[in-house]
C-alpha cells in the first residue's frame, strides 16, 4: 500500500519548490511547465492527504517535524539545473512506485502524469548535460548536491538507480558513485531548507486562521 | 422534479470552464448522473488531469445547472483522452486547438497537423501550454503558433 502520509508530502513539498519557481523560471516555457507540473503533485497531494485527514489541517497546521516527505523534495533550486536533477530523481522513483500499485485510484491516475514528467526532466538533463561547458558544469554540481539525499527513495525503488543512471549516460554525465547519504525525512528529521518552505506555504494561514478562497 | 434522463442532458451540456468551446460531455468527464443515496441527483465527474485547477468551477457551474444536486468526484478509472467525442474534436479544431490522437498502449510520437491550414509541418514549441491538458506548437507552413490537446 502507499504511504498516503510520506507520499502525500512528498507531493505537497516538491508541488511548492516548483510553484515557487513561477515568474522566476529561464524562460517562459519552462515557467509554465513547472507551474503545471506542479499542479499535477499538488493534486496527487490533495487525495492522498485526504487519505489521512483533513487536507489543510495537514498542510497548514503541522512544523517541519512533522512532516514526513523524503530530504530529495525539500531541497533548495540553486540554479535550473537543480530543479531538473531533483524532478528526474523524484519522478523516476514515484513512477516505479505508482507502477507497483495499479488498484490504487491516485497511483492509477497519477502515472501517466508522472510518465511526463519525467521525459520532461530527462529531455532537460540531455539537453543540459550535452549543452554548453557551462550547463555541463552546473549539472555535475546539481548532481553532486543532491545525490546525499536520493538513499532514502533508492532504498524503497532501488531500480530509480538505474533508470536515473540510463538517463545521465545519456547527457554524458555520470552518477557520482560512494556518496555517504543522509536520511531523515520519513522520521521527521529534515534539513534546514523544509522550514524556510513551510513559513512561505503557511504564512497566509497563520496571519488569517482559517482563511477561505 | 427532473427525470435522470432530463439532468443527464443538463449536466453533460454544461461547458468546460477552461475550454468553453466543449462541453461537459463532449470532453468525457462526466462520469454518471443517477440518484443520490438520500433523495435527489447526484453528478459524479472525474479530472482531466489530478491537479485540474478548473475543477472547482465544474462543481459550482454542475450545482448552478441542477440546484440541489450533489457532485462527486473519482479518480478511476483514470480519464483518458479517448473519451473525448468525436463532436468535441471536431469542436476543438474549429476553435483552432488540435484535437488529441488515439492515447496509445505504448508512448509514441505522432504527426501533430495545424488546426488553421492543415499542414503536417509542424513542431513542438513546449511541451507543456496554457494548461495541464495542453501542450505548445507552431505550424512550419502558415507560422501560426497553436495549442494541442495531448494524448493521456
Amino acid at each position: 500500500m502507499i504511504d498516503a502520509l510520506e507520499i502525500g508530502d512528498d507531493c505537497l513539498v516538491l508541488s511548492q519548490r516548483l510553484a515557487a519557481q513561477v515568474t522566476r523560471a529561464p524562460t517562459l516555457e519552462e515557467d509554465i511547465a513547472l507551474a503545471n507540473l506542479s499542479l499535477d503533485l499538488l493534486g496527487q497531494a490533495r487525495a492522498l492527504l485526504s487519505r489521512v485527514g483533513d487536507e489543510d489541517e495537514l498542510a497548514y497546521r503541522r512544523g517541519p517535524a512533522e512532516y514526513r516527505n523524503c530530504l530529495l523534495v525539500e531541497q533548495p533550486d540553486a540554479d535550473f539545473a537543480h530543479t531538473v536533477v531533483r524532478h528526474l530523481l523524484y519522478s523516476t522513483f514515484l513512477h516505479a512506485l505508482y507502477a507497483d500499485h495499479p488498484d490504487d485510484d491516485v497511483a492509477a491516475k497519477g502515472i501517466k502524469e508522472l510518465a511526463y514528467h519525467r521525459d520532461y526532466a530527462g529531455l532537460w538533463a540531455v539537453r543540459l548535460g550535452r549543452g554548453t561547458q557551462e550547463s555541463g558544469r552546473r549539472m555535475v554540481a546539481a548532481l553532486a548536491a543532491l545525490w546525499p539525499y536520493t538513499g532514502e527513495i533508492f532504498a524503497v525503488r532501488p531500480e530509480t538507480e538505474e533508470r536515473v543512471g540510463q538517463v545521465l549516460r545519456q547527457a554524458g554525465l555520470q552518477a557520482p558513485h560512494g556518496v555517504p547519504q543522509r536520511d531523515g525525512g520519513r522520521r521527521g528529521e529534515h534539513t534546514e531548507h523544509l522550514t524556510g518552505l513551510l513559513d512561505e506555504l503557511q504564512c497566509l494561514h497563520r496571519e488569517h486562521l482559517g482563511a477561505r478562497w | 422534479m427532473v427525470t435522470l434522463e432530463e439532468a443527464r442532458a443538463v449536466a453533460a451540456a454544461v461547458p468546460d470552464p477552461e475550454l468553453p468551446m466543449v462541453t461537459l460531455g463532449d470532453l468525457g468527464i462526466l462520469r454518471e448522473v443517477r440518484h443520490a443515496p438520500g433523495g435527489g441527483i447526484e453528478v459524479v465527474i472525474t479530472p482531466t488531469y489530478s491537479g485540474c485547477p478548473a475543477m472547482d468551477a465544474i462543481r459550482d457551474d454542475l450545482r448552478r445547472a441542477l440546484p440541489g444536486a450533489v457532485v462527486t468526484t473519482v479518480l478511476s478509472p483514470p480519464w483518458t483522452t479517448d473519451w473525448i467525442t468525436e463532436e468535441g474534436r471536431g469542436k476543438l479544431r474549429e476553435h483552432g486547438i488540435s484535437p488529441p490522437g488515439r492515447a496509445a498502449a505504448v508512448p509514441v510520437t505522432l504527426g501533430v497537423r495545424c488546426p488553421q491550414c492543415g499542414s503536417p509541418g509542424t513542431r513542438l514549441v513546449s511541451r507543456y501550454g496554457s494548461t495541464a491538458c495542453k501542450a505548445h506548437y507552431a505550424c512550419s507552413d502558415c507560422l501560426e503558433p497553436f495549442e494541442h490537446l495531448k494524448e493521456l
